[in-house]
């Protein structure tokens, strides 16, 4: 006896045909809004002469961090200008920025909800655990139809992918704030939102950065992996290196995602130490 | 009680069941069963059971009771932390049980200000926003709300720390925020849930003064729970006692420690002694007056008028003890003119070595009110214990 093979593939497909076309003059606006974000801040970006550029996230990082990631900033930044590679890193940072503030702030609302609400707890946590262990690469496929080649696309992917640590992170923080503090204020007779402002989220702030530390990361491997469906940016120059088989330019390009990725973790980090 | 004193509080019948269905862990224990066999056969633990009592405005009501007495829930129930299963908690004519979420936090604002075991201060928030918090979540202006907290963290001698944070002070400076964070708050009630269990021994007496000062200076009406019964003889008015989420007894100190109202309160009470040590040589105060043997009662009574005494120790030249004279035998003696005393001592009084434990002349007092004698081995009179030495004793325990 034959069992009859799920058409799981099938519903999905018909599912986002149906979305697709239900939904295109959503998908439409969100991609036009964002289309113009990114050409926004691309260009703003680029209008800075490299060495301006490098001398204000010197700048940052020194006022944020350390004299010494100040250094390191301005050492890695020379590099990659040095490589050529300095607009499409432009291009990726930028992916990575909007991504990862669409990301936050829808992530947010949601990671206090969750933490405020067991049942709504109970609904999220699967979800988060579905997004982050499906391949990203899945999240490109779905992407095209509904924002069609590009980097809204990729953004698109980007934001699904990298939101699960800072939703995560938020409830987490929430939750982890002692209970003796939250009797407290409700002592004082404090209603929820004070208890929210005034206590729960201030107490969380330390773990919610590092949950927003985790989304940049991830947001950067994605930005980069997202060449793959036309995002431009440093993803784009390994992308072409593997076509016309050059391991050279392909680690060359691999060498300016990690001195930004090292010089965005440090900087968030250390966000997150001072605002203890 | 006394009747003249205006109830604030006034708790009655209020239960407390962790569980799902409360009637039926309550219906079981009226018609008898235990804690332990409620929580088998319904899986629900009977936090509170039947409770009752006042709290009179302006006095400090210690509720004590050993972990798992109910206490902390006791407290929570007061400004529902903890929302009750049964019964009435009214202050000020509201029953808080019934009230909406809205009159529920007007009624935490107005009534009650809470200092916690673990301080529960905000470790993002200096000392003096720390103070203020009340009083912010009450929406007063930012300059009122600085000048009031300012003045009760000078009440409580934290001055000149406004700017620090919790995590830079000391458990007893610590705690000082977290009252000055209560007074701050002006509300009418005081809830202290062992607020000094969480202090070392001198930090905590020396809170502990500082609170009977305060209290002496504001008559703020003040809930106090704790576990260490030296403290609530210390502190407290009026001390209610809790065992395994029941009222065993409610009274004054010197009631408790008098009148134990069960066996369990009797034991509880000898735990203070021991755990002390103290000894009827700590209670001990010199004779005022001995006669000696061969006095004339004339001369024994003469003794006895000067220092106010109803009766007398009789020693020999040694001062070893021979027995007790009373002073109207002593009368009756001289109406017979007798020419010593020697032939009218009583030996029906008591006398114990000076390691005696204390708890043990509690028993003694209850029969007979002469003071007890102190005596060596040798039977030499080295001092007398009276009845109310033993309670200043016994209330000055915790200060050792």
């Amino acid at each position: 006896m034959e069992i009859p093979r799920i058409p799981l593939g099938s519903w999905i497909e018909g599912g986002l045909t149906w979305l697709t076309t239900e939904y295109s003059s959503v998908t439409r606006a969100i991609s036009r809004v964002t289309q113009t974000g990114i050409e926004v801040l691309n260009e703003a970006l680029m209008w800075l002469p490299e060495w301006a550029l490098m001398a204000l996230i010197a700048v940052l990082c020194w006022r944020v961090a350390s004299v010494r990631l100040g250094i390191g900033a301005v050492l890695g930044l020379a590099v990659i200008w040095n490589l050529g590679l300095w607009d499409p890193m432009i291009e990726t940072l930028t992916l990575v920025v909007i991504a990862t503030l669409v990301a936050i702030v829808m992530a947010l609302p949601v990671g206090i909800a969750a933490a405020l609400s067991s049942r709504l707890y109970r609904v999220i946590m699967p979800v988060l655990d579905f997004m982050q262990t499906m391949p990203a690469f899945v999240y490109l496929i779905p992407a095209i139809p509904f924002f069609g080649i590009g980097s809204v696309s990729a953004i698109f992917a980007t934001v699904i992918f990298s939101m699960p640590p800072a939703i995560r992170f938020t409830t987490l923080g929430i939750r982890q704030v002692p209970v003796e503090l939250i009797e407290a204020a409700d002592a004082y007779g404090a209603t929820r939102s004070q208890k929210l402002f005034k206590v729960q989220l201030p107490l969380s702030l330390p773990t919610m950065m590092a949950g927003i530390n985790q989304t940049i990361m991830l947001a950067l491997s994605m930005v980069v992996i997202a060449a793959m469906i036309g995002a431009d940016g440093l993803g784009s120059e390994v992308w072409r290196a593997i076509q016309r088989l050059r391991p050279g330019d392909g680690f060359e390009a691999g060498i300016a995602v990690v001195i930004l990725a090292m010089l965005l973790d440090r900087l968030t980090q250390s966000l997150r130490r001072t605002r203890k | 009680m006394d009747e003249t004193r205006n109830v604030k509080i006034q708790v009655s019948g209020l239960s407390k069941v962790f569980g799902k269905q409360p009637k039926k862990a309550l219906e079981l224990r009226h018609r008898g069963a235990k804690r332990s066999e409620i929580l088998e056969k319904t899986g629900q633990t009977l936090g509170l059971y039947d409770i009752n009592f006042d709290v009179y405005e302006g006095e400090l009501l210690v509720i004590m009771g050993l972990s798992g007495s109910g206490k902390s829930t006791l407290i929570r129930c007061l400004n529902r932390l903890i929302d009750a299963s049964e019964g009435e908690i009214i202050i000020d004519g509201e029953n808080i049980p019934t009230l909406g979420e809205k009159a529920l936090l007007e009624c935490r604002r107005r009534h009650f200000s809470m200092v916690f075991q673990n301080f529960a201060l905000f470790p993002h928030r200096t000392v003096q926003q720390n103070a203020e918090f009340g009083l912010e979540i009450r929406g007063v202006g930012k300059t009122e709300r600085y000048d009031i907290a300012r003045s009760s963290l000078k009440q409580v001698g934290l001055d000149g720390w406004e700017d620090a944070y919790p995590n830079q002070l000391s458990g007893g400076m610590q705690q000082r925020v977290g009252l000055a964070r209560a007074l701050a708050n002006d509300a009418s009630v005081l809830l202290m849930d062992e607020a000094f269990s969480a202090l070392d021994p001198l930090i905590r007496k020396e809170m502990q003064e500082e609170l009977i000062q305060l209290q002496n200076k504001m008559r703020k009406t003040t809930v106090f729970i704790t576990h260490d019964l030296d403290e609530a003889l210390n502190i407290g008015d009026r001390i209610v006692l809790l065992k395994d989420g029941e009222v065993v007894q409610i009274g004054t100190p010197e009631e408790i420690l008098t009148r134990p109202a069960d066996d369990y309160v009797r034991r509880f009470i000898e735990g203070v002694d021991r755990s002390r040590i103290l000894t009827a040589e700590s209670a001990m105060r010199p004779v005022r007056a001995t006669a000696r043997s061969g006095d004339g009662p004339r001369t024994a009574l003469r003794k006895m008028r000067e220092h106010g005494l109803d009766s007398i120790y009789v020693t020999d030249r040694d001062r070893k003890l021979l027995g007790l004279l009373e002073a109207d035998i002593a009368s009756k003696a001289a109406e017979n003119k007798a020419d010593s005393i020697n032939d009218y001592l009583i030996q029906d009084f008591r006398s114990v070595r000076a390691e005696e434990p204390m708890h043990n002349l509690f028993a003694m007092f209850s029969d007979r009110s002469f003071p007890i004698a102190v005596v060596d081995e040798e039977n030499h009179l080295l001092g007398v214990v009276v009845k109310g030495a033993v309670l200043d004793e016994l209330a000055r325990a915790g200060e050792q």
